[in-house]
C-alpha cells in the first residue's frame, strides 16, 4: 500500500468571477521512503494540491473532493481533532518564505518545542534539549546560543533550516516541501539541498518536493509528476523523465530552460526553444487537452477530448493524444 | 581615443556606502559597504553581466549607474562625460540614454495606464514624437519590435501575462533610443516556459539594435545565454571578470568555482563534483580587511587575511582577484560543468 494515495482530487475556488479550479482531477501516489518532485509552472495547482492534502484550505468557497488516502485514512474525511494531531507529526511542510512562515515575536526554541510538547508530550526543559539536537542536526552553529534567538536574528538559509528542523521534529513520514530553496541564494540553496537529502536518508521519510526548477528535480527526486492547469500529464522515474519525455509539454519546458554549458559550443548561440503561448485560464472550463492550444502535435481530438494518463512504457504515464516517441522525435538535442 | 574605442560607460574606482545608525553606547559607526571600488567598461553594444549573490552589490552598482543613488566616491563616464554629478536637468537627459527594466513586471507597470500611454509616457516626456499620430506610429513601432499585437494600445496591464507585462516594460525601455539597458533581473519572476521567450526576444534586440545591455542576475545559466562578459561580484569587490567563454569553461576565482558547482544542472544523468561553501554570505557591515571570499573559501591561507587581492588578468583570458591564483598555486578546475554536459 503506498504511504499517500491521491485519487481524483479536485480543488475549486468560488470567485465573484466564477470558478477557479485549481486542481483538476488529480491522482498520484507517493510510497515510503520516496522522493517525488512535482514540478509545474506557476498557476499548474501544485501548492493547491499540497494545501488541499494537508487540509488548510479553509474558507466558505473552497472545496476539495476526491480522496487523499494517508496510510489508508482519506484524509478528506477526517475530523478535524485527528487532522491537527496528524499534520507536523505525520505529515509536515516546509514553506518557501522562511521570512514569513515563521512567527516573528516567538524564540525559534518557542517554535520548535511548541511541535515537540503538542505530539510527543515532552516537557519544556526535555523539548528545549531535543530542539537543541535538532538545530545541530540541521547544522546550526552554536545551537545552544541559536534557540534563544528571534527569526529576524537568522539569515535566510538559517530560517530556513529551522523550518526544516521544525519539520522533521517528530520524524514525519512525510514530508512535504513547497519550493523550500526557490527564496535561497545558490550556494545556500546548495547546503538546503544537501541537508534536507541527509535528512531524508537519516529520518527513512518520504518527500514531496514541489519546485518549477528542473535542475533541483534532477538533483534529488526519485519520480517526477509533471503538473499543467491543476492536472497531471506526465509521471515517470527521473532518468525516463529527462531522457524520453513523452509529453510535449515536458518536452518543451527541458528544451526551454538555459542550461549551463549548453552555450558554450563553437558557432553562434542558439536561440532557447520556446512554447508558444500562455498558460491558459483557470476560469474557463478546459474542454480537451489543456495543453493543446499551445502544441505543435495538437490535432482536433486533442481539442475535444480530454486524454487519459497511459502507461507508455512501465511506471511512465503520460496523458497525450500523441505522444512523444522515445525513439522518433528527439525532442533535445 | 576615438568614438568607435571609447567605451560607451565607464566606472572608475566607484564606491556606495551606506551609513546605519551609530552604535547606541558605544558609538561606532555601522558602514555597509555595499558597492567597493569597482571599475567596469562597457561598450557599445556590448552584452556584459553582473553576477553574484543576494547582498554582494550588483543591484546597488546598477542603480548608481542609472544615478538612482548618489555615489559615495569614484566615477562614472558616459561617453568620456561624468555622469555621476550632474544637476538635476543635465540628469534628465542622461536618463534618456540609460534605461531600465526592472524584475517585477506586475509593480513596475501603471494599472491605470493604458498601453499607448504605458509606452508613449517617456517619447512625450522627451519631446520625441509630435502630436498623437506620430505617437501611435512609434509606440506599433516599439510593440511589433517585442512582438506584440498592435491592436493592444488601449488595453491596461492586468490584462496581459507576466512574460507580456515584461515586453511591455522592454518597449518602454526601447523607447527612447538609449545606449544602454540595465535589466535588473528582469526574467528571474518569470515561468520557463516565457522565460525561454524573453531570453530569446533579448538577443534579438541586441543583435538588431547593437544596444549595450547590463544585465543583473543571480542566474548564471541564463547569464551564459546572453551575455558577452561576465563580472562575478562577492561583498561589493569584482572577485573575476572576463569573457563569457573563459569565465564559464575556465572559472579561476574559488567563488566562481564555487558559484558554478552549486547551479542544479537539469540532467540526472550528470553527477558531478559540487563545492559546498559552508557559512552564509558574511555581512557587508564594516567588512574586515584582506579578502572579501576568506571566511568562506576553502583554499584561504594567511596572506588572504592580511592583504586585499588585485585583478590580474590570467592566460585563459579574465582578471581574477585571488593570491592563490597570483601565486600560481590555484589547483585546476575539476571538469566544468560546460564539459560536463558537452561531453555526452
Amino acid at each position: 500500500m503506498p504511504l499517500l494515495d491521491v485519487d481524483d482530487l479536485h480543488t475549486a475556488f468560488r470567485t465573484r468571477f466564477g470558478t477557479v479550479r485549481a486542481v483538476n482531477g488529480l491522482s498520484f501516489s507517493i510510497e515510503q521512503d520516496e522522493t517525488v518532485a512535482i514540478v509545474g509552472e506557476s498557476g499548474s495547482g501544485k501548492s493547491v494540491m499540497a494545501l488541499s492534502i494537508m487540509r488548510l484550505l479553509r474558507a466558505a468557497n473552497i472545496e476539495a473532493r476526491g480522496q487523499v488516502r494517508f496510510q489508508g485514512r482519506n484524509l478528506l474525511e477526517l475530523p478535524e481533532r485527528e487532522m491537527r494531531r496528524l499534520r507536523g507529526k505525520d505529515i509536515s511542510m516546509v514553506f518557501q518564505e522562511p521570512m514569513t512562515s515563521l512567527n516573528p515575536v516567538l524564540t525559534v526554541k518557542r517554535q520548535i518545542n511548541e511541535t515537540l510538547m503538542l505530539h510527543e508530550g515532552l516537557s519544556w526543559n526535555e523539548a528545549t534539549d531535543r530542539s537543541i539536537e535538532l538545530l545541530r542536526i540541521v547544522g546550526i552553529p552554536a545551537p545552544e546560543r541559536r534557540v534563544r534567538d528571534y527569526p529576524h536574528q537568522l539569515s535566510g538559509g538559517m530560517r530556513q533550516r529551522v523550518m526544516i528542523a521544525i519539520a522533521l521534529a517528530c520524524s514525519p513520514n512525510l514530508l512535504i516541501a513547497d519550493e523550500p530553496t526557490t527564496a535561497l541564494d545558490v550556494t545556500i540553496q546548495a547546503q538546503v539541498l544537501e541537508l534536507m537529502w541527509q535528512l531524508k536518508k537519516k529520518f527513512r521519510s518520504a518527500v514531496m518536493l514541489i519546485t518549477h526548477d528542473l535542475g533541483v528535480v534532477a538533483e534529488v527526486a526519485d519520480r517526477v509528476i509533471v503538473m499543467y492547469a491543476g492536472r497531471a500529464v506526465e509521471m515517470a522515474d527521473v532518468k525516463n523523465l529527462f531522457k524520453n519525455p513523452r509529453h510535449h509539454y515536458t518536452g518543451g519546458l527541458l528544451n526551454a530552460i538555459p542550461k549551463l554549458g549548453s552555450s558554450l559550443t563553437e558557432g553562434p548561440r542558439q536561440p532557447l526553444y520556446e512554447i508558444p503561448g500562455n498558460v491558459p485560464s483557470l476560469r474557463q472550463n478546459i474542454v480537451g487537452c489543456a495543453f493543446a492550444p499551445r502544441c505543435a502535435a495538437a490535432t482536433q481530438v486533442c481539442r475535444e477530448i480530454g486524454p487519459t494518463m497511459d502507461e507508455l512504457a512501465p511506471r511512465h504515464f503520460a496523458a497525450c493524444h500523441h505522444p512523444l516517441d522515445a525513439g522518433l522525435i528527439k525532442v533535445r538535442q | 581615443m576615438n568614438e568607435s574605442t571609447a567605451p560607451l560607460l565607464e566606472v572608475r574606482r566607484l564606491k556606495k556606502h551606506f551609513a546605519l545608525s551609530s552604535g547606541f553606547l558605544t558609538g561606532t559607526q555601522q558602514v555597509v559597504h555595499a558597492v567597493d571600488g569597482i571599475d567596469l567598461a562597457i561598450r557599445r553594444g556590448e552584452a556584459i553581466a553582473l553576477v553574484g549573490e543576494s547582498g554582494c552589490g550588483k543591484s546597488t552598482l546598477g542603480r548608481s549607474i542609472l544615478g538612482l543613488t548618489p555615489v559615495t566616491s569614484g566615477e562614472i563616464l558616459l561617453q568620456g562625460e561624468r555622469i555621476d554629478n550632474l544637476s538635476q536637468s543635465a540628469m534628465r537627459d542622461m536618463r534618456r540614454r540609460i534605461q531600465i527594466v526592472f524584475q517585477d513586471p506586475f509593480s513596475s507597470l501603471n494599472p491605470r495606464m493604458r498601453v499607448r500611454n504605458i509606452i508613449g509616457e517617456p517619447l512625450r516626456n522627451f519631446k520625441l514624437v509630435k502630436g498623437r499620430k506620430q505617437l501611435d506610429q512609434r509606440v506599433a513601432e516599439l510593440l511589433e519590435l517585442v512582438h506584440l499585437p498592435p491592436d493592444v494600445l488601449e488595453r491596461f496591464p492586468h490584462e496581459f501575462s507576466g512574460g507580456q507585462r515584461q515586453r511591455l516594460c522592454i518597449a518602454r525601455a526601447l523607447a527612447t533610443h538609449p545606449d544602454l539597458i540595465v535589466f535588473d533581473e528582469a526574467v528571474s519572476a518569470l515561468d520557463v516556459s516565457v522565460k525561454a521567450q524573453v531570453l530569446n526576444l533579448l538577443a534579438e534586440l541586441q543583435a538588431r539594435l547593437g544596444l549595450a545591455m547590463l544585465f543583473i542576475s543571480h542566474d548564471l545559466a541564463v547569464v551564459e545565454h546572453l551575455a558577452d562578459r561576465v563580472v562575478v561580484m562577492y561583498l561589493g569587490k569584482i572577485a573575476e571578470i572576463g569573457p563569457r567563454r573563459s569565465v564559464f569553461t575556465h572559472p579561476t576565482h574559488p567563488y566562481t568555482r564555487a558559484l558554478l558547482s552549486a547551479v542544479p544542472i537539469p540532467d540526472p544523468q550528470i553527477r558531478r563534483e559540487r563545492i559546498i561553501l559552508s557559512g552564509d554570505t558574511p555581512s557587508p557591515i564594516n567588512p574586515a580587511p584582506g579578502c572579501r571570499f576568506k571566511t568562506r573559501c576553502p583554499y584561504a591561507f594567511d596572506r588572504c587575511q592580511r592583504e586585499e587581492p588585485a585583478l590580474l588578468v590570467q592566460p585563459t583570458g579574465q582578471a581574477v582577484a585571488c593570491h592563490l591564483v597570483a601565486e600560481g598555486r590555484m589547483p585546476a578546475a575539476g571538469r566544468p560543468p560546460a564539459e560536463a554536459s558537452l561531453a555526452r
